[in-house]
């Protein structure tokens, strides 16, 4: 039985090297070059964080995994990301949208972890945070001009807002894994976040004229116990692609 | 690198009496090697040729992000994916300098981007190949920004100030990216027998490309002679590609790759490699667009462009619904 706190790292370090996989699928693509660089420097941001989280489960599991070994060798069942980060680019909109969903989470979370009784969990989070800062301005930003812009931007926002909604309620779960990481100190209680962040993504959902889905509308989960959507094995599968062929190979 | 046979629109370099008296200044004050300032005087064909030169150059950053991006989702250890990852980046914030120096010459980054849409405007060639396994990425940085670096280092000298100064920065960025391909190609070759073999293919494939990147022969460059006139061009051609080839030999022995070259030998006499003759054909027909990934970057550029549109008029609405609302 893997420890709570292994868990509870990886459930950190996937979600975030999951999301950093799929905003590295744009490469080339964005819709303007300041895009395409903010989608390199957020991506190589969030795969820095991973790197810590997962280099820290695997010392905390204790048997000699490390940051490869965690990232390659696993099949989706075994990945703790959750799953509004795993779900297809889509357009723009849904790209954009799922982060501006994710950084409203992520900078809470990381702001709660910062005061980690752990000191590596406080060290990662407190320089994680000032990078998530600026994801979560920027993400703020962009949401307010494009919601306001045209009446298609508009439209396109808004089918956004409502595909991604139904994927954040498992940012604010809390089971045994959590509980036990609350008792140690190590972690916090997602559920009080749920109103800052509903209330910060309420607030810039105005202000760009979108309309929040409701609070209490249906809610998929499942990620953070590792059963995902259809989308990540296939994720996966193009992102370990070369480990699991050379098998001990080093690169 | 990334700009390959400009155009300079100058059918023959003209005497000293053949220029006109403001043309005269104008060389005198290249020849003294006094920069050239956005606000200048400066001839129309230097002003339409370093546009070309620097677009295409910029142009060549961005749709270089596109082979690398074949293999950044697929990068074998989570270190070498975060390097590709800055990789990219960077070269994007090239991309930005670039367009920004050639908007100094009096042309818009869109107007830009609908030249190379249009086909009007090139890249570089070497973007034109496919990267067909994790080795071809650690062989671009090595070759591809080994030779870029080659071409770059003395531009940074050139006689067009914003250019140069986007050059030197440009320059310390691209050693970086050739020190790091060639530490991926160092993990290959001290690894397993198939790895190994991956690094020999990727070298088999990229080493005539790579060299041709410094474009035609010199007897065959007929645009060399005012560009270097000019100061937008420093080295010839032929130069170039020697002292590229010179630098190379040494580093393949030391990964234990062989070069595709059966001809290529130390020449005492001149101090210099020998090299077999290049396929310019080839060249030429990856330059007309018959390489075998023209028609799939192009098509992947204009494809984001026109998927982003939304974006870049949804933003522009914004902006122009805050200002109306300010007044």
């Amino acid at each position: 039985m893997p420890s709570a706190k292994f868990e509870y790292l990886l459930r950190l370090g996937d979600t975030v090297l999951v999301l950093s996989q799929r905003l590295s699928e744009w490469c080339g693509r964005g819709p303007v070059l300041e895009e395409d660089m903010a989608l390199a420097n957020t991506g190589l941001d969030l795969l820095g964080h991973a790197r810590m989280w997962l280099t820290y489960a695997g010392e905390v599991e204790g048997k000699g995994r490390d940051e490869d070994a965690l990232a390659y060798l696993r099949d989706d069942a075994a990945f703790r990301n959750m799953l509004l980060v795993e779900r297809p680019n889509g357009n723009y909109a849904d790209t954009l949208t799922r982060q501006f969903f994710f950084d409203a989470w992520h900078r809470l979370a990381l702001a709660e972890l910062v005061k980690s009784s752990d000191s590596t969990v406080a060290g990662i989070a407190g320089k994680a945070l000032k990078e998530v800062e600026y994801h979560f301005q920027r993400s703020t930003d962009l949401i307010i001009r494009l919601g306001g812009g045209t009446d298609y931007s508009h439209r396109l926002m808004q089918a956004a807002v409502d595909e991604f909604w139904p994927y954040t309620g498992e940012l604010f779960e809390c089971d045994a894994v959590d509980q036990e990481m609350i008792v140690l100190d190590v972690g916090f209680d997602a559920r009080s976040l749920r109103a800052p962040w509903l209330a910060t993504v309420a607030n810039t959902l105005e202000t760009a004229t979108l309309v929040s889905p409701p609070a209490d509308a249906w809610m998929h989960k499942g990620g953070r116990t590792g059963v995902h959507t259809q989308a990540l094995s296939y994720l996966l599968g193009e992102m370990q692609v070369l480990p699991r062929r050379y098998p001990g190979a080093q690169w | 690198m990334y700009a390959q046979m400009v155009d300079t629109g100058v059918k023959k370099l003209r005497t000293r009496g053949e220029l006109s008296d403001a043309e005269r200044a104008f060389q005198d004050r290249v020849d003294a090697g006094i920069k050239i300032e956005p606000k200048d005087a400066m001839p129309e064909a230097y002003r339409r040729t370093l546009i070309r030169q620097i677009s295409q150059h910029a142009h060549s950053e961005i749709v270089g992000m596109l082979p690398e991006g074949n293999w950044l989702t697929r990068a074998p250890s989570l270190k070498r994916k975060a390097i590709l990852m800055a990789k990219v980046q960077d070269e994007g914030g090239h991309g930005l300098y670039l367009y920004a120096a050639a908007e100094t010459l009096g042309i818009s980054r869109d107007e830009m981007i609908e030249e190379l849409h249009a086909g009007k405007a090139k890249y570089s060639s070497i973007f034109n190949y496919p990267t067909l396994t994790w080795a071809d990425i650690g062989t671009i940085g090595w070759l591809v920004d080994g030779a870029a670096i080659m071409n770059q280092i003395p531009l940074c000298q050139c006689s067009y100030g914003p250019y140069s100064r986007a050059m030197i920065r440009v320059c310390k960025e691209e050693s970086f990216h050739m020190r790091q391909g060639f530490d991926l190609l160092c993990a290959l070759c001290k690894g397993t027998d198939e790895q190994k073999a991956m690094a020999q293919d990727a070298l088999n494939r990229w080493w005539w490309p790579s060299i041709m990147m410094f474009g035609p022969p010199d007897d065959e460059s007929t645009h060399s002679a005012q560009s270097a006139a000019w100061k937008i061009k420093l080295f010839s051609n032929d130069t170039l590609r020697q002292r590229f080839i010179d630098q190379t030999v040494p580093q393949a022995d030391y990964l234990g790759l062989k070069l595709p070259d059966p001809d290529l030998k130390w020449n005492a006499e001149r101090g210099h490699y020998d090299y077999g003759a290049i396929d310019w054909a080839e060249f030429m027909n990856v330059v007309k667009g018959n390489g075998p990934c023209n028609r799939e970057r192009l098509a992947t550029r204009v494809k984001a462009y026109e998927d982003g549109a939304w974006f870049r008029d949804a933003l522009v609405a914004h902006a122009e619904k805050r200002r109306r609302k300010a007044a």
